[in-house]
């Protein structure tokens, strides 16, 4: 009961925190602003397919999500251990009855709470707004709730290997480093290295049995083929994402991959506290 | 000693090739409260963390409340303010309590009043980004008290106060003292824990040099005491024949003695009659009794 009460008072104040500090105001906007941006600006919605406009939105909004939230999940995230650290307030905190392990989940609950509060109501924005100016079926519907739901999975990922990565140095400018490094690898180049060894492959083995694999492993394609397999549409879909139909795992080993990276960032960061000496 | 809440027995701890404590034994009962000295990087902040279990002794043990540092029982009974903390900017000075009350499973109402304790009630509703250097380590202090914890540790809790917060500082300390919490706290200075502390233990260099009352230090340290006698007009050189010392300027003999001879001395002053116009005694400095001890540091690592 104390732990539960200990993790409570730890999470309500990195929420309460994130509250001040405007990081809530400031992420919802950026989720509301670009899911518009993306629904009515350049390549939008044309005739005869307005009433997929949602189906259409969320399809190409998944592509931007494994851009955008992990970015905002280790900005808020980075400097959970090592601030602490660095202000000496860790110190004060681990001289109290909480153990390492309370520490890390229930600032990883306030920082999750932070970004889902910014997805849910940034994205619920934008589809409400193509709801009403384009209208909506069920189908467009569902897309929408399961890209929504499956962000919050993917902020969850990198919430957790952000507070990994604080637990690692003892600065935050050491911190804010390593995090900016692990999305620029995990999101942008890791893509870019797997389509360069499919050109150079040319349908070899490569490409026919590991690279799937290789794709589905990396948690931003995991989402983003989620989204995408489950999504009925006949939009051209290129590079990476052509996978999405002919992916040879059920579509369901997305979701898996995803939990197994939460749990190992989770874990991982639990191990990383428990050797930090405050 | 059982009865202390806190005892360390011949702790020695090492970073690679530096020993940063050096085979220390210290006790502190509840009630009493002690000030540990000593030069930068002596060793103090070391082993309050070692107390709290966040570092491993190299040697020697550690117990706290009966319970072995870090241990829940041990953290139960331990308070700690380090010696730099920055508390969150945006959170209010009752945030900030509230926020510890419940990490220590203290009601937030019960901890709440410690903050008119330390005097800073008035700002309990601002951000602590607006408070003074003096506040925010009031509030460290108000979060240190929380849940009249058995044992506090306090790594320089007066660094940066002024006296007069000071003293109410120490006031604060001797309440909680009196209710039985034991205190141990590091400082750098003698003459700010006169008669505020009932034990100091000097370190240098990791090892603890000398440990016992303000008296009993002085007496230990064995340092003169300078007597100043200001002779009648035209009667200096009489006193300065019959006392011996050293004649300064016009009027004035001073002596030096030690502890034990002042009574003696001022024996024979008081025979030398209307010879004598006026008596100074300087006890020594406390700073002198605490470079003493400092000084016997540099001889023994020379050694
Ligand atoms: N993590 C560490 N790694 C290596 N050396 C350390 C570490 N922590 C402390 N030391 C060394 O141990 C010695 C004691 O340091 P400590 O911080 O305990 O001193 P202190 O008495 O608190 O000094 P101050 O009055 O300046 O606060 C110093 O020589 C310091 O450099
Ligand atoms: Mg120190």
């Amino acid at each position: 009961m104390n732990g539960l009460d200990r993790m409570a008072a730890v999470a309500a104040t990195e929420f309460r925190l994130a509250l001040r500090n405007r990081w809530v105001l400031l992420s919802t906007l950026v989720f509301t602003l670009f899911a518009l941006a993306l629904a009515f600006l350049g390549s939008g919605p044309s005739g005869a397919l307005k009433a997929d406009a949602l189906t259409l939105t969320a399809a190409s909004l998944s592509t931007l999500t494994v851009y955008l939230v992990p970015l905002m999940a280790l900005l808020v995230s980075y400097d959970s251990i090592a601030g602490e650290i660095e202000r000496g307030t860790l110190a004060l905190v681990l001289a109290t009855p909480v153990k390492r392990g309370e520490l890390v989940l229930a600032k990883f609950c306030g920082h999750l709470a932070v970004l889902t509060l910014a997805i849910a109501v940034g994205y619920g924005i934008a589809g409400l707004v193509i709801a009403v100016v384009h209208g909506a079926n069920p189908a467009g519907l569902v897309a929408w709730g399961r890209l929504v739901a499956t962000a919050v999975l993917l902020g969850a990922v990198f919430v957790a290997l952000g507070m990994l990565l604080s637990s690692l140095p003892r600065q935050t400018g050491t911190a804010a480093a390593m995090a900016i490094g692990a999305w620029l690898v995990l999101v942008v180049l890791y893509d870019l290295a797997l389509l360069g060894a499919v050109i150079v492959d040319q349908g070899g083995v490569f490409t026919k049995t590991i690279f799937p694999a290789l794709v589905l492993a990396n948690p931003g394609d995991a989402f983003r083929l989620y989204n995408l397999a489950l999504i009925e549409s006949n939009a051209p879909i290129a590079g990476l994402d052509g996978l999405a139909h002919t992916l040879p795992f059920p579509v369901s080993s997305a979701l898996v991959v995803l939990a197994l990276w939460l749990f190992a960032g989770l874990a991982g960061a639990w191990a990383l506290t428990r050797r930090i000496r405050p | 000693m059982s009865d202390a809440i806190l005892s360390v027995e011949d702790l020695t701890i090492r970073f690679g090739a530096v020993t940063a404590v050096d085979g220390v034994s210290l006790a502190v009962a509840p009630s009493e409260r002690v000030a540990l000295l000593g030069h930068n990087g002596a060793g103090k902040s070391t082993l309050f963390k070692t107390v709290l279990g966040f570092l491993t002794p190299t040697g020697g043990r550690i117990d706290v409340a009966g319970s072995t540092p870090g241990s829940d029982a041990a953290r139960r009974a331990v308070s700690y303010l380090p010696e730099q903390v920055v508390f969150p900017k945006a959170l209010t000075g009752a945030e900030v309590l509230t926020y510890f009350a419940r990490l220590k499973g203290v009601s937030p109402e019960a901890a709440l009043p410690l903050l008119d304790t330390v005097g800073i009630a008035a700002a309990a509703h601002r951000a602590v980004g607006t408070y003074s250097k003096g506040m925010r380590q009031r509030l460290g202090l108000a979060q240190a008290l929380i849940g009249s914890p058995r044992l506090l540790l306090l790594d320089e809790p007066t660094s940066g106060l002024d006296p007069v917060s000071r003293r109410e500082f120490y006031e604060v300390l001797e309440a909680s003292a009196r209710a039985g919490t034991a205190v141990l706290l590091s400082s750098h200075s003698l003459s700010e824990i006169e008669n505020r502390i009932d034990r100091i233990a000097i370190m240098a260099r990791g090892a603890l040099r000398a440990e016992g009352s303000l008296a009993e230090l002085s007496r230990r340290a064995g340092l003169p005491i300078r007597i100043r006698v200001e002779a009648a007009a035209g009667r200096a050189d009489a006193v300065h024949a019959r006392l011996g010392g050293e004649r300064v300027n016009g009027r004035s003999v001073v002596l030096t003695c030690r502890a034990d001879e002042k009574v003696g001395a001022l024996g024979r002053l008081a025979d030398l009659g209307a010879d004598v116009v006026d008596v100074d005694i300087a006890l020594p400095d406390l700073d002198d009794v605490y470079r003493h001890y400092s000084a016997a540091t540099d001889e023994g690592a020379a050694r």
